[in-house]
């Protein structure tokens, strides 16, 4: 677009002569914000969303979603009050659905990071239409995840010594091992979203401020929004602050997976003990992250009409991400096969026939099919296009993805080194119960994320349109300029 | 539109634009008379302001810096303090202190300082949260976030002054021109 301007003469002094070929039409990109909005458009549409009464459909959604989280709480209060024992966890299987579910749900939370920092440090502006919310689903996807390890320690009253805090007993938390690099992994990420995300919402919530009409919201936008009044000199630093934080997440979304993964990999077992598993981890992780942003996004984009926003074109770049994080993820499945056979352990070997042939074959299966089969469809650009079959298939990269934590897990203790350490695994009812409880915490605290705070970032997305370029025509430029 | 008066003391002249172009060019005009207390304002960070405002780099990764050393150096001490000097324990055979196994976590403090560095040094350096401004309770300059660009001129710049300022900012080519009180 901003070639288009090259057709006029320049007509200042100091300019040499531009002559800047005008690309070819299939070359040029399709605008970020489509049918050219206007800066007004982008705060009302987005705003608007938030205000007013809520509509039935919200309610339809949040009522069982606040039934699932009381139901949480008391799964958690069961818990804790008789033991860990109403979990499945039986000997040898002693990491088991709270273990993948932790895995998954912090998995899930590394596409928001992705889009928010490794995105913007890549230049990739259509980013702005979709990081708010992936940010938001990272945040509570974190939330959840924390739940299960602060509760499988068995006395969750004590889960303040995980962290160096002094005690009575004098003795402190012992840094040799992966789980307390966890501790400080998980703890810090989920800090640094917090700090990330809102840094990102203060601009929205002056706009917000701004339209407010009751003194509520004028009090609360106002007070969260701290005196934002969109100055050069504050948006200077602003946008320092904005590209350190994410060139500190970068390090920090890749090294929170890689930790994750150490928990395994730093054991003994067969089937955990690969120098594979920090890469592998990551990108399945940020796999299962993109499925969730569009199990949520597409429908989110039609109920609120932001198709202009939201373009068919990043859909389509959302689904080769996961063609590409999938493909990783299978190239990952078949090299540890390889591994498995290179090998010559005799172990290793056995413990990569029993997930294919053993008795936890029937998770094996959907997760080869959903995370590298499934997602090859994405080569299809007809694929691409239809948002149906987009939205089925993100849920089947979620459900493989499930299954990869649960094969990845309890494949690998259920059977010991020797066959009277063998065993079988069952979850009961207050394991599933308490997953389902999770997606009750998850999809309240979305759906109430949805109707208070501007689920779009308001002021990045007006950033990215033509008319925010003083540059282009549009943006109110008379003629060619050279950059001076 | 409104002429001051001489009640309360007034604040800066406020200039509307409605274009990126217009806003840009206005404040290279400015930047050249040589003003000094004065400020562009806008929806969204306008690409090339801080040139055509003259800001140099921001400090902000002073701040995120000494918070990112600060955080490793802490790690590493705190981990040597516990494992290896206030209560050490042979585990597994490995040595009571390791900078790989402390890394980790010296890791992640790094980047939990540094992002506490950078968020709370972009406050500091904007003198945020400040709930009251002027500006903020002109009617006018609440479209700030909306889709308008402003551009104020402070009343204590040395360079201030009611008739010639008024006229420069017509001559960038603002529209609608204001003066708001303290």
């Amino acid at each position: 677009m901003p070639a288009a301007s090259s057709t006029k003469a320049p007509s200042l002094a100091h300019t040499l002569p531009v002559n800047v070929p005008v690309p070819p039409a299939e070359l040029e990109r399709p605008l970020l914000v489509a049918n050219l909005r206007s800066f007004g458009w982008i705060s009302n549409r987005v705003a608007s969303l938030t205000e007013g009464r809520a509509p039935f459909w919200w309610w339809v959604l949040f009522i069982p979603s606040l039934l699932a989280l009381g139901m949480l709480g008391f799964m958690l209060t069961y818990q804790i009050s008789t033991g860990v024992g109403v979990w499945g966890n039986q000997h040898p299987v002693m990491w088991a659905w709270d273990i993948v579910n932790f895995v998954w749900w912090i998995g899930i939370g590394h596409a928001g990071t992705l889009i928010s920092a490794i995105l913007f440090l890549l230049r990739q502006r259509w980013r702005t239409a979709v990081n708010r919310a992936a940010e938001a689903m990272t945040i509570f996807a974190v939330m959840c995840a924390g739940i299960y390890p602060a509760l499988h320690v068995g006395r969750a009253w004590y889960d303040w010594w995980l962290f160096p805090i002094p005690n009575s007993n004098s003795i402190w938390p012992q840094f040799r091992s992966p789980l307390m690099w966890d501790v400080f992994a998980v703890s810090t990420y989920f800090t640094v979203s917090v700090l990330f995300w809102y840094m990102g919402l203060i601009p929205d919530l002056a706009v917000m401020r701004d339209r407010a009409r009751t003194r509520v919201r004028q009090f609360l936008y106002g007070l969260f929004a701290l005196g934002w009044t969109g100055s050069n000199r504050h948006w200077s630093n602003y946008e320092k602050a904005y590209l350190i934080l994410a060139g500190l997440s970068t390090p920090l979304v890749l090294s929170v997976h890689s930790i994750v993964s150490l928990d395994f990999s730093v054991s003994q077992l067969p089937g955990w003990h690969t120098t594979i598993f920090p890469p592998y981890f990551v990108a399945g992780a940020v796999f299962s992250g993109f499925g969730m942003v569009l199990t949520l996004l597409i429908p989110l984009r039609k109920i609120f009409k932001l198709e202009d926003i939201i373009t068919m074109r990043h859909i389509d770049v959302m689904c080769k991400v996961t063609l590409a994080t999938g493909s990783i993820v299978g190239y990952a499945y078949a090299m540890e096969f390889f591994i498995a056979w290179y090998s010559g352990n005799p172990f290793e070997q056995y413990h990569f026939l029993g997930r294919a042939l053993g008795p936890y074959r029937w998770a094996w299966i959907p997760m080869v099919s959903c995370n590298v089969l499934v997602p090859q469809l994405f080569w299809f650009r007809k694929i691409r296009q239809n948002l149906f079959v987009v939205f089925v298939m993100s849920l089947l990269v979620n459900v493989g993805m499930w299954f990869e934590r649960f094969v990845i897990i309890v494949i690998s203790l259920h059977r010991d080194f020797i066959p009277s350490n063998w065993g079988y695994y069952r979850p009961t009812w207050v394991d599933i119960c308490t997953f389902i409880g999770t997606f009750g915490l998850f999809f309240t605290m979305f759906l109430l994320f949805i109707r208070f705070i501007p689920m779009i970032a308001v002021s990045e997305v007006k950033g990215v349109t033509p008319q925010a370029d003083p540059h282009h025509p549009l943006g109110g430029a008379k003629e060619v300029e050279m950059a001076p | 539109m409104n002429s001051t008066t001489a009640i309360t003391r007034p604040y800066g002249m406020v200039a509307e634009f409605t274009t990126a172009a217009g806003i840009l060019h206005a404040a290279e005009t400015v930047r050249d008379a040589g003003f000094s207390h004065w400020d562009v304002f806008s929806p969204f960070p306008v690409h090339g302001m801080d040139k055509a405002m003259g800001l140099g780099n921001s400090k902000v990764g002073w701040f995120s810096f000494i918070g990112g050393v600060t955080g490793y150096t802490t790690g590493m001490v705190m981990i040597w303090y516990m494992n290896t000097f206030d209560y050490p324990i042979v585990i597994g055979g490995k040595p009571l202190f390791s900078p790989f196994s402390a890394f980790p976590p010296s890791y992640e403090l790094t980047i939990l300082f540094g992002a506490f560095g950078a968020l709370f040094g972009m406050l500091f350096l904007n003198r945020l949260p400040r709930l009251y401004h002027p500006l903020l309770k002109n009617k006018r300059f609440s479209l700030v976030t909306h889709d308008r660009f402003f551009l104020v001129i402070e009343c204590d710049d040395p360079k201030y002054s009611e008739i010639e300022t008024r006229q420069l900012l017509e001559h960038v080519g603002s529209r609608h021109i204001e003066v708001v009180e303290e």
